[in-house]
């Protein structure tokens, strides 16, 4: 079998897929960035991320909100990821289950459970209410998002922190407690740093979908505009399709940057932006 | 005593969390069959509001369906050949080909649904027909398909079972069809279900590329968030739980198996881990 006998086959079998995708995804992307470039204020559309205050301050707003929902995404699933990994009790399959069921839900659905959760007829109103006479409503602002964000993160972030703590040594903890350490410096100096490929897969793979999110905040419908809903806005109601066009080939260089240097520092290959 | 205390800790942290993922589910599901959900259950359960969301959407989720079986179709037909091809390749060029792929799982939706807009939206027919939706979603499911089929072609080294066909006098083809694809069915129901899976809850992309005439589940959700009371609002997403869990607990259970067949035959780490991920 000599592999350059096949090479024409090979190229024959994988043609559909280069075409199919050259017509669908690479020229229309190059046009995308062409439209971006071409408006009237020619490349320097570009910048109107940083010159033009609505677009400064939503890029800034996701950033922050990405930011913060991938470090509590982290330390959440980092407990929790840990301690299913480590122990064996009847139950524990269900709980995996659980945490990764929500995997595939849009974030239309997450934004509306959210506002089951935390909107005007909220479980949270209620419970508030009953204990302290307010109503605690807090859905449709940069908490709904944060919450409605962390439900969409966790199921993934916990898939790969789990995978990756499957794999540290338990000796080396061990050599680590014999030698005297106490548990929060095991922790610190020997668990974390050994997770910390798995930390930094996930971590991007969470900042990148966040970034890219738009059905959470488009069923919640805040005032606060992130990113893909101030792309939104200008491409249907204000009908920029120059802003619309250069905001998000900026924001698809972020969520890609994201996730190639999560790849490229953790050598893994999990990938996943909306 | 301290351990105890400490697991017990933990477990407690942990059914939180999966607290916060529940309720939400239940509270939907409860909503969606109450009379009345501002007065709670005393008001009584009803299919009334299931089957008002029938009425008004059935066809919604008949187009999910049936973007979802055509979106299966299309990836296998150009994804497998694909990854049979870019593993026989290997080197720098298969790894550039599998990276470019990847882009519009990397890239928001709204991008990709944007850029075919510009592209392809002077086309009428094309752009009013359900197929642009299909082609979105070919696009952002075909990665998983292409690399759930590669992982379990490193994971059994079929190089080596054809090596074998070969030296028996079996050509390329014969090959391909007798040896590498009965061996490839692992990857092709796991890259199947997640091809279908992301397929019907798929929204970031539809919402810019469906018409009115084109709404699949997903964009009729967001409509029944925005204009219907939240009693038929739920009772929609109950039927959209009745569709997705089961496909994803069926994935769930196809990982599983996958990961023990993995670590049978192969100690050693593959070196091409599953693809994981969804949309948001």
């Amino acid at each position: 079998m000599d592999q350059r006998d096949d090479y024409p086959r090979l190229f024959v079998l994988v043609l559909p897929l280069g075409i199919a995708f050259a017509a669908f995804f690479l020229v229309p992307m190059a046009q995308l960035a062409v439209v971006g470039a071409t408006g009237e204020a020619g490349l320097s559309a570009y910048l109107s991320i940083i010159n033009t205050p609505r677009h400064f301050e939503s890029m800034v707003a996701t950033l922050v909100l990405s930011a913060a929902v991938t470090v509590a995404a982290l330390a959440i699933s980092t407990v929790a990821g840990l301690f299913l990994v480590r122990n064996r009790f009847p139950g524990r399959e269900t709980l995996i289950a659980v945490l990764t069921l929500p995997l595939a839900f849009p974030g239309v659905v997450i934004g509306f459970m959210m506002i089951l959760l935390a909107g005007r007829q909220g479980l949270i109103g209620d419970i508030t209410k009953a204990l302290t006479g307010e109503k605690l409503v807090f859905a449709y602002s940069m908490g709904g998002l944060f919450l409605g964000y962390l439900y969409f993160s966790i199921p993934r972030v916990i898939l790969t922190l789990m995978a990756a703590a499957e794999k540290l040594d338990p000796a080396l903890e061990e050599a680590a407690r014999s030698l005297g350490a106490p548990a929060w410096r095991v922790v610190l100096d020997v668990v974390l740093p050994a997770l910390s490929p798995g930390l930094i897969a996930s971590g991007g793979i969470c900042f990148a979908t966040s970034m890219g999110a738009f059905g959470t905040a488009f069923t919640l419908a805040t005032n606060i505009d992130v990113l893909p809903m101030t792309i939104y806005t200008e491409f249907t109601l204000n009908a920029n399709i120059v802003s619309a066009a250069t905001l998000s080939i900026v924001l698809g260089l972020v969520t890609w940057v994201a996730l190639f240097a999560a790849r490229t520092f953790a050598g893994s290959s999990v990938a996943a932006s909306g | 005593m301290r351990p105890r205390l400490f697991f017990h800790l933990q477990l407690a942290f942990t059914l939180g969390v999966c607290a916060f993922l529940v309720v939400p589910v239940m509270l939907s599901v409860l909503a969606g069959l109450t009379e009345n959900f501002f007065i709670g259950l005393r008001s009584g359960l009803t299919v009334r509001w299931l089957a008002q969301v029938w009425g008004l959407y059935a066809e919604t989720v008949v187009l999910s369906l049936q973007i979802a079986l055509w979106c299966l179709a299309v990836t296998l037909v150009l994804g497998l050949p694909a990854a049979y091809s870019l593993y026989r390749l290997g080197g720098r060029v298969a790894r550039a080909i599998e990276e470019t792929i990847v882009l519009p799982v990397a890239v928001p939706g709204l991008a990709t649904a944007l850029a075919l807009i510009i592209t392809y939206g002077g086309v009428k027919d094309f752009r009013a027909s359900w197929v642009f939706i299909l082609v979105g979603h070919v696009l952002y499911t075909l990665p998983f398909m292409v690399r759930s089929v590669m992982a379990v072609l490193y994971s059994i080294n079929v190089a080596e079972l054809e090596e074998s066909a070969a030296s028996l006098g079996a050509g390329f083809w014969r090959r391909l069809f007798t040896v590498v694809l009965p061996n490839c069915k692992p990857g092709i129901l796991a890259g199947a279900l997640m091809v279908v899976t992301l397929s019907v809850g798929e929204f970031n992309l539809t919402w810019m590329l469906h018409t009115p005439m084109t709404k699949t589940l997903p964009v009729g959700l967001a409509d029944s968030y925005a204009s219907m009371r939240l009693e038929v609002a739920s009772a929609y997403t109950v039927v959209f739980f009745i569709m997705i869990v089961p496909l994803l607990i069926a994935m769930q259970m196809v990982s599983s198996q996958d990961r023990s067949r993995i670590k049978r035959r192969a100690p050693e780490d593959s070196g091409v881990p599953a693809v994981s991920g969804s949309k948001s």
